[in-house]
């Protein structure tokens, strides 16, 4: 009996050693959050792309898987803020703040070139307003049937329905709620492991052999992510072409949903 | 110098954001009309004159590719910090949605390839 008293004290004298010497580590990186928030997206990026390769062989996108683990940890976390509830990750919300995402998704902008879409004519124009507003209009209506009944979060999970950046930026522009957001995010995720997964399967069938359909499909599906997966998948030579117009769909989808769009579904709302 | 490229991507985005809140005013919509794709389309013709031109140097457009790497980081940082909590009830919209959206975009490039062909 003495014997497991003194264990017991031994172990709880180790905890509090532990915890002295843990309090300051755990208030330094509460501290310097953001850059802790590098490090933890880091090492959430290296472990979903190491499952990505061994577990599905590259079948789903790294990045879906990444981006599906964050909304996980926001589970985590209690409420409005996800993980930022907890002090020490504090960080991940400057980190994924508007300010920097915007940032971030403006400067891949640099992908897409008016001189090369020139090349599909009109028809790359076409497939650029045609992707965006389908999708968001199947994603609006779903939203308003499955009982949505305000502008905002229609137009936030429409414009989610164009690519998981699309959602979110425009929910943060008209003021969505976070978890109708979180929403938005999920739904694109869900676009990007379909298109990469179904495209290898569909594409010849639908014509994705050359690099001019490569644009249309990247124009009408957006989704740059599952786009360029899907297409490395079917055809390295095209991923290129596909790229180039999912991104004129995420600038063409972050211009129109949470204007014009916006614009249109308050109307038909009220 | 790369600051060269992060402050022409810091200028695109700036007036994106004035242009989106200026129209937001105009509408009488609280919020921001399309700054993040304004800036875009602004970031895209200002590459293609300076590429013409042969006045962006790569060093230059490093400095803006650095931060194009970061945007799917940023991304899982946004996920994880938003009310996924109170958004779980919504799983199955999420699935619908993203199932039917993707389905429609797919329907739609036979049709549009075959216009291509006809130009």
């Amino acid at each position: 009996m003495f014997f497991i008293l003194h264990t017991f004290q031994q172990f709880q004298l180790l905890f509090i050693t532990l915890f002295e010497f843990l309090n300051p580590i755990l208030e330094i990186l509460q501290k310097n959050g953001l850059v802790f928030s590098f490090l933890l997206v880091g090492l959430i990026m290296y472990v979903s792309y190491l499952l990505s390769k061994i577990l599905t062989n590259h079948k789903i996108p790294g990045a879906a898987i990444a981006i599906s683990f964050g909304l996980f940890i926001a589970y985590l976390g209690n409420g409005e803020k996800g993980i930022a509830s907890i002090p020490i990750f504090s960080g991940m919300a400057v980190l994924g703040g508007s300010m920097l995402r915007d940032f971030s998704i403006v400067s891949t902008a640099l992908g897409a070139s008016f001189a090369e879409i020139k090349k599909t004519g009109w028809v790359g124009l076409l497939c650029l307003v045609i992707g965006t507003v389908l999708a968001y209009i199947v994603g609006g209506s779903v939203a308003y049937i499955m009982g949505y009944t305000d502008a905002k979060s229609i137009a936030t999970i429409g414009a989610g329905a164009c690519t998981f950046i699309v959602g979110p930026v425009t929910g943060s522009a008209v003021g969505a709620s976070s978890s109708v957001i979180a929403i938005s995010i999920a739904i694109g995720v869900i676009k990007s492991v379909i298109v990469t997964i179904a495209t290898p399967f569909v594409a010849e069938k639908l014509g994705i052999i050359d690099p001019h359909n490569a644009m249309i499909f990247g124009g009408l599906v957006g989704s740059t992510s599952g786009v360029s997966a899907g297409l490395a998948a079917t055809n390295p030579k095209l991923v290129p072409y596909g790229a180039l117009t999912a991104t004129f769909h995420t600038a063409m989808g972050c211009l129109l949903c949470p204007s014009i769009l916006y614009f249109l579904t308050q109307f038909f709302i009220d | 110098m790369k600051i060269y490229g992060v402050a022409l991507l810091a200028f695109c985005f700036l007036v994106g954001h004035i242009l989106g809140d200026f129209l937001g005013k105009v509408f009488h919509l609280n919020g921001n009309l399309g700054g993040v794709g304004f800036a875009m389309l602004m970031l895209i013709l200002l590459n293609d004159y300076f590429k013409k031109k042969k006045l962006l140097a790569e060093e230059t457009e490093s400095g803006i590719l650095f931060w194009s790497k970061m945007y799917i980081p940023v991304v899982i940082a946004m996920s994880s910090t938003q009310n996924v909590k109170a958004a779980l009830s919504g799983g199955w919209l999420a699935l619908t949605v993203g199932l039917l959206a993707t389905l429609a975009c797919y329907l739609f490039i036979p049709i549009m390839s075959k216009l291509n062909l006809n130009n």
